[in-house]
């Protein structure tokens, strides 16, 4: 870490890896890098198009909705339990970076649990958003909500949220295999072997980018 | 591994200080607690104009980003080097943020002055009728 290093050290001089990080770790973080393009594409486009049309719908008319409370209008309510979710297994999955650092098998396990269930819990408020917005006539190619002024609009606020949710919805569903991938091989006790859990720390870094991809969603759509 | 050693893989310091970490996550709360109060005051009495509390919204998500990246992620306690290579192509972003937004308004802009037909249009009230979940089924034409 960047403390540890003497001063005047000469980094590029051969024999250490001059970026203090190992390998796989400096790949993850050039992978996430590509993928935040990817998504940055993606929000970049919606908000091109955004700025390009006479109207667009009122995003706390349509996302005004909870489970189980029938016809109601709480817009922000549901979507904030869900980045309270989302941030929240962030936080335990730090402590299992953290966990990991100490060489501490069994606290990586008691985090990563929480990560997982976090995980699974987000996914699940997703679905139960789809299922309802699918219910209400709104899919790709379909929009039943009008513009904010009352005019028609287009397709493009339901081609985009299905788009941009969808890809990002998946992203979680791919971290929490990695968690889950992670979780077992740490039972199974192959870092306690191997001696560091740097694993633990790249799975880390993709969470971590999934709920820093969120944050940006959760604005653009639900909030601008 | 590979006989280079990095200091990630050799841990100097025994312990991992998880009060940070737990610092990062009230932070985050908070700023998403402001952003949700701002915008239900917004909602009942309009009165940061939507403009303002937009702008406000941009320099909150920016923040909590900050965060995320800095302590969750770590990257604040990489070397400089390293965090360069990260941090200057993000900074493409901001070019692609402003002049694809900018180039969306100017097509609207243009499209309204030339085609007096669209701009009409789009200022047609849509009939009214109250969407009813069971009258319109998926698949159905628009």
């Amino acid at each position: 870490m960047a403390q540890a290093v003497p001063a005047g050290q000469k980094w590029w001089s051969g024999g250490k890896s001059p970026f203090n990080v190992e390998y796989g770790k400096l790949m993850m973080w050039y992978f996430l890098m590509s993928d935040a393009f990817t998504f940055g594409a993606f929000l970049i486009s919606y908000g091109s198009i955004r700025f390009a049309s006479n109207g667009w719908p009122d995003p706390n008319e349509v996302f005004r909705a909870f489970p189980g409370m029938g016809e109601t209008h709480l817009p922000l309510v549901f979507v904030s339990l869900m980045t309270f979710i989302l941030i929240f297994s962030s936080v335990t999955m730090v402590l299992a970076v953290a966990a990991g650092h100490n060489n501490d098998q069994k606290g990586v396990t008691k985090w990563m649990i929480p990560t997982i269930i976090g995980g699974l819990a987000f996914l699940s408020c997703q679905a139960w958003e789809w299922t309802h917005l699918h219910g209400e006539g709104a899919w790709w190619g379909l929009n039943p909500f009008h513009n904010a002024d009352g005019s028609a609009a287009s397709t493009n606020f339901t081609n985009f949220f299905f788009t941009i949710t969808g890809f990002h919805g998946f992203h979680v569903f791919s971290g929490v295999v990695i968690n889950v991938i992670m979780l077992i091989k740490n039972l199974r006790g192959d870092f306690a072997k191997r001696g560091h859990y740097l694993m633990i720390e790249k799975a880390g870094l993709y969470w971590h980018f999934v709920d820093l991809v969120w944050v940006f969603v959760f604005t653009c759509f639900y909030l601008l | 591994m590979s006989n280079i050693e990095t200091a990630a893989s050799h841990h100097h310091e025994p312990t991992f200080d998880t009060r940070p970490i737990w610092r990062t996550f009230w932070i985050l709360l908070g700023i998403t607690m402001v952003e949700l109060v701002l915008a239900t005051i917004h909602l009942k009495t309009g009165f940061p104009p939507k403009l303002v509390v937009n702008g406000i919204y941009l320099i909150l998500t920016c923040a909590k980003a900050f965060y995320i990246i800095a302590e969750f992620m770590h990257l604040r306690h990489e070397i400089k080097n390293m965090i360069m290579t990260i941090a200057v192509p993000a900074l493409l972003f901001v070019w692609f943020i402003i002049a694809f937004l900018w180039d969306g308004d100017s097509y609207k802009n243009l499209r309204n002055r030339y085609d007096q037909h669209h701009a009409e249009q789009s200022k047609v009230k849509a009939p009214t009728e109250e969407h009813e979940p069971a009258a319109k089924k998926p698949g159905s034409p628009e």
